[in-house]
């Protein structure tokens, strides 16, 4: 057990004198699901208002699809990213395999539906009435769906941290898709696997201690505006 | 309802003792991935598995992570291929009667267009120089394996500090470096094994080979029982005995993937290992 605790102390070590490839790591994991979450937020939030605002055929269907896609593995996502990317693969002229931007897809893909799903439950619980409202006194469409999404804005925050740490902490898609390659698509979930199997555990440490604050002080934020939104509703 | 939990408690306990006590009829082997995937593994440990009786379980991972294995006495024995790392095992006290085994060879391959013109050339120091003047894209193992270590030995001979946006280190597994080369038009230096069984699916070319700075020896070594008194010891010179006996040998040695040879013994001075390997 000497060991762990020696490891442990070593991880704290190599955090707080600001280890410059510790530290790059964790910025590439940050910069690549940023990216994913910035572009995925906001088409998920208007078919989540599309979902319930509107009555199509196939809804409902569309909706159980949704919550099914929460549970989709990150390797499976992963394997088909690496399918349509690879040279040899449908999509091999543009030369993203094994770059940040295969990356950044792959989270897209996985946090999509949570995005989806979530946003579609604090939508339609919002009052009808601010929506019916904005529209009778006159305002487009456009500017009445933003006057929503402003009354339920700190469940939609909550939903974005929520897809955000979906894919903080994923490694099947982006060992896959990205490659684990230092200093462009190494992350941290593939540096802890990498570290892990080199047996150099206090780097291991290190990066799982980044995770485990970064989940706790994201909980915390989810729950805050958990809290802040129960007034409205 | 009592007596079931206290029949699973009685199952639970037998399966933890059974896990504690070391079982002398069963050999932790950790090695390298080279060994289980180029099949030798499966070839040769059933008919020692036949002659002792014993049963061996393989723990195949990279170099770094088989030595510590054997460091924290979590197997009996190690076979890897790293002997600067492997003397400094034996040297801290980790590790017994380390001995030689057998060699394979590293081979240098890259896409097909060669911009940095290493094929043909005979010093692989020339070829990694090559490389790095051209700043040709080359992708390393970059995850501490013997593999991974005879590249960094290489650039270090050739007196070149690899770095720039030409030199990329993928952290991965050799079959997945190959595929990552593949995709960014990369060289690598690979073993053999590992490039037989991907070559038919991959772009690139086996374009330098038989400088014997490439050959990769491969030792074995018993865990220290003086350091973990419960690790297998006996199992594990009985291991270290079978693989350098003559029979052990000419197994290695008559060992064929892609009717090629991948291994070429060198325990007993004068067994078949005076030729190169090609």
């Amino acid at each position: 057990m000497t060991d762990l605790w020696q490891a442990t102390q070593q991880a704290l070590q190599l955090l707080l004198t600001g280890n410059a490839e510790l530290w790059h790591i964790i910025g590439i994991s940050f910069s690549v699901s940023l990216r994913a979450v910035a572009i995925a937020t906001p088409v998920a939030f208007v078919v989540a208002f599309l979902l319930s605002y509107t009555r199509f055929p196939g809804r409902a269907l569309l909706v159980s699809m949704f919550n099914t896609m929460l549970s989709i593995p990150a390797v499976v996502v992963g394997l088909l990213l690496y399918l349509l990317l690879s040279r040899s693969g449908p999509m091999g002229d543009l030369h993203l395999l094994f770059t940040q931007k295969a990356m950044v897809i792959g989270q897209i893909v996985l946090c999509f539906p949570l995005l989806v799903a979530m946003g579609y439950a604090t939508i339609a619980a919002a009052d009808r009435r601010i929506w019916e409202t904005a529209i009778t006194l006159g305002a487009r469409r456009g500017r009445a769906f933003l006057t929503l999404l402003h009354e339920v804005r700190f469940g939609l925050i909550a939903t974005a941290i929520a897809g955000f740490g979906r894919i903080i902490s994923e490694v099947g898609t982006s060992m896959m898709v990205g490659g684990n390659i230092l200093g462009y698509t190494r992350n941290v979930p593939t540096a802890i696997a990498l570290e892990t199997a080199k047996g150099s555990f206090a780097q291991g440490i290190a990066l799982g201690l980044v995770l485990i604050s970064l989940a706790f002080a994201l909980n915390l934020t989810v729950a805050f505006f958990n809290r802040r939104m129960e007034p409205q509703t | 309802m009592k007596r079931v939990l206290l029949t699973l408690l009685g199952i639970a306990a037998l399966g933890i003792s059974a896990i504690a006590c070391a079982d002398p009829s069963v050999l932790r082997l950790a090695t390298t991935t080279s060994t289980e995937n180029s099949g030798l593994l499966g070839d040769i440990l059933p008919r020692f598995e036949k002659d002792t009786g014993m049963h061996v379980k393989v723990i195949a991972v990279g170099t770094g992570k088989a030595l510590r294995l054997g460091q924290n006495g979590d197997v009996d024995v190690v076979l890897v291929h790293a002997p600067p790392a492997e003397l400094k095992f034996v040297a801290a006290g980790y590790g017994v009667n380390r001995r030689k085994v057998m060699y394979n060879d590293f081979i240098l391959v890259g896409p097909a267009s060669d911009p940095a013109k290493i094929s043909g050339l005979k010093n692989v120091e020339d070829a990694f120089r090559r490389i790095a003047d051209s700043h040709s894209l080359f992708v390393s193992r970059g995850d501490d394996s013997g593999t991974n270590k005879k590249e960094l030995a290489i650039w270090k001979a050739a007196k070149i500090t690899p770095h720039g946006k030409w030199y990329r280190a993928a952290g991965q597994g050799m079959g997945k470096v190959l595929q990552v080369a593949a995709e960014l038009d990369g060289y690598t230096l690979t073993d053999r094994g590992t490039w037989l069984a991907y070559e038919s699916k991959l772009p690139l070319k086996l374009l330098m080979q038989g400088d014997p700075r490439m050959y990769n020896p491969y030792g074995v070594i018993a865990v220290n029982p003086s350091r973990y008194p419960d690790v297998n010891y006996t199992g594990a010179m009985r291991f270290i005995a079978w693989l350098t006996s003559v029979e052990g040998q000419n197994m290695i040695s008559a060992y064929r993937k892609h009717n090629q040879q991948l291994f070429v013994p060198m325990a007993i001075t004068n067994a078949k290992s005076t030729h190169a390997a090609r």
